[in-house]
């Protein structure tokens, strides 16, 4: 077996290892489930109001969206905020220390992360179906949408965070970026048909990946009439796998040059010196 | 310290010579020079180490120690000079060049959440290609584990070990891959004085039995003398003075210290041959000396005497330059 072939391995390990060491802990746990579960509280209250021109529930509506958006903060940002993490506490010079071991890293922080994206999204599902009525995943077709949107979308959003993570130095930095995924939750009708939104916003909403993944999930788990209440009254699968495809060669693209470039800079005084600046913020 | 105590408990057999001085070095260096901006932090360091030798690298703070190891582990670029580490050039180190490396940092505080022999496995399963039938890779986790002492911690989490605990585990990740050359920054800072003394066992037997390189950084001046076969001092960027610590106590002065009393007066001279002079002492007096010690000078007074010429030879150099500028 080839040495890069033995370090992928290490990296199937190490994904699981991960993987369930953020799902056998309560406050990793928490933190996959706290927005699902805020939201899915705060859309039950609202369940009485409907989609604009239909009957549907609005609180119903949201769920493919929200559970959108969960799978961007456990996929995307936790992401990114690990690489930051990994940074500021030697992690990643371990991996770059040991041979072949940024493959091993990269595996198995894909892997872990992808494993905590799906639990975040089907883990918040359950509840929802017994909530909220109109859901519709009793059909095989609804699951493979579901499998390929989701599939899509990661691909789509973990070079992102890749790239955020390597960008910003410090877990602090990433507040930066928090903030705005935020407002772009707001705009890419993750609560609300973005149909309802003035022109402009709707088309910068469709820039992002966010809006389209909320799209594709929509599509598997709303009624089929659901789509007249879509922009262009359709769920438009081209153009979703259109877009998501091109996030993700943009970031599969971009995401290894900034990963070598990030990972070149590492060293043990880097490390000493992220380390001395982040006790200083505590005192 | 007194005149018994040369680093050898009595049956510890007196470690020999490097045997392959006439080989290829492990590490090699000539002219290394590192500038960052317009401040020079290595001026031309020329260090050669050899398989199986033990070398501490010494100096303040500042004098360039941490960029030169980074240097060598391929963690940082330099400016210029030649380099060698096991042969290779390390800007151009590959996968199976790093896998003969062992490198022990400072501060690390990685894998909080893993487990002591989970992570100990998962890190030796890298090595597993570039094991050689003379150098078979990984280290088993269990044996590594009895080495570093740790065999009663291997299912604790890492972040719950102590500062004593982490940092012997930081050097059994060091060792998981067998190097041929193994790197020690400042190794037992935050050790008690008991997991120090097992520290230095560890060392010594990684040395001698598996011929490992060992390349230390220290603040510790004791440390450095029991565990190093040769001493290297690193000062503003250059080295000072190379050599084993008797050698280094030949640099700055020949002289021991010679304390005794005499009819119970005591008596402290400093002498260039103290067995020929304690001998006339004896000669002369007989009966009457007591308290006799005879102190070799210490690598501490070495160490501070070193540094403290080079640094009051900068100063020398200061006015100079300031004229320069002012003219």
């Amino acid at each position: 077996m080839s040495s890069r072939m033995v370090a992928v391995r290490a990296g199937l390990q190490r994904g699981w290892i991960e993987f369930r060491q953020s799902t056998t802990n309560g406050q990793d746990l928490w933190s996959v489930m706290f927005f699902p579960i805020i939201s899915l509280v705060v859309m039950f209250l609202l369940r009485h109001n409907t989609v604009p021109g239909t009957g549907f529930s609005l609180g119903s509506q949201s769920i493919p969206g929200i559970l959108g958006m969960n799978v961007v903060l456990n996929g995307m940002v936790a992401l990114a905020l690990s690489l930051t993490m990994d940074r500021e506490d030697g992690t990643l010079l371990r991996a770059k220390a040991t041979p072949n071991g940024m493959i091993g890293y990269l595996t198995g922080k894909v892997l872990s992360r992808t494993g905590t994206a799906v639990v975040g999204l089907l883990i918040p599902l359950i509840p929802a179906l017994f909530l909220f009525d109109g859901l519709e995943l009793g059909g095989v077709s609804s699951w493979v949408t579901l499998v390929w949107v989701l599939a899509l979308g990661l691909v789509a959003l973990l070079p992102i965070g890749a790239v955020l993570g390597s960008v910003f130095n410090t877990a602090q930095g990433m507040g930066f970026v928090t903030l705005p995924i935020m407002m772009l939750m707001g705009v890419s009708g993750v609560f609300y048909p973005i149909s309802a939104f003035p022109e402009w916003l709707q088309w910068l909403a469709q820039v992002f990946p966010l809006y389209w993944l909320g799209l594709g999930l929509r599509s598997a788990m709303l009624p089929e009439t659901l789509a007249a209440t879509e922009v262009g009254e359709s769920w438009r699968h081209l153009e979703t796998i259109g877009v998501l495809g091109l996030w993700a060669i943009a970031g599969l693209l971009l995401a290894p040059v900034v990963l070598r470039r990030m990972a070149r800079r590492e060293s043990g005084s880097a490390v000493a010196v992220r380390r001395q600046k982040a006790m200083q913020r505590t005192m | 310290m007194d005149a018994g105590d040369n680093d050898h408990r009595p049956g510890d057999p007196v470690r020999p010579l490097p045997p392959s001085q006439g080989a290829e070095p492990v590490i090699d260096t000539q002219g290394l020079r590192m500038r960052y901006g317009s401040a020079d932090v290595l001026h031309g360091v020329d260090l050669r180490v050899h398989q199986g030798e033990v070398v501490a690298l010494l100096g303040p703070n500042g004098a360039g120690k941490t960029t030169t190891i980074e240097i060598l582990e391929g963690f940082r670029r330099r400016s210029a000079g030649e380099v060698r580490v096991l042969g290779v050039d390390p800007d151009d180190g590959d996968e199976a060049w790093r896998a003969r490396l062992g490198i022990v940092l400072q501060s690390w505080r990685d894998h909080g959440k893993w487990r002591v022999r989970e992570l100990l496995d998962h890190l030796g399963r890298y090595y597993t290609p570039y094991g050689t039938p003379r150098r078979a890779r990984p280290y088993d986790a269990g044996e590594l584990l009895g080495l570093v002492g740790l065999t009663d911690r291997a299912d604790a989490v890492v972040g719950t070990l102590s500062g004593g605990q982490r940092r012997r585990l930081d050097v059994a990740i060091g060792l998981v891959g067998r190097p041929d050359l193994l790197f020690l920054d400042e190794p037992t800072v935050g050790f008690d004085p008991q997991a120090r003394r097992e520290f230095h066992e560890l060392v010594q037997r990684l040395s001698d039995l598996e011929d490992t390189a060992i390349l230390l950084t220290t603040h510790d001046l004791d440390e450095a003398e029991k565990l190093a076969d040769r001493i290297v001092i690193l000062a503003g960027g250059r080295i000072v003075a190379d050599g084993n610590a008797a050698e280094l106590a030949g640099r700055v002065s020949g002289k021991a210290e010679v304390r005794y009393s005499r009819d119970g007066e005591h008596h402290v001279e400093s002498v260039e041959d103290a067995t020929g002079h304690v001998r006339e002492l004896f000669a002369t007096y007989g009966e009457a000396i007591g308290d006799l010690e005879v102190r070799r000078i210490s690598l501490e007074d070495v160490y501070m005497t070193l540094v403290h010429e080079f640094e009051s030879g900068r100063r020398t150099e200061a006015p100079s330059e300031l004229t320069e500028v002012a003219r």
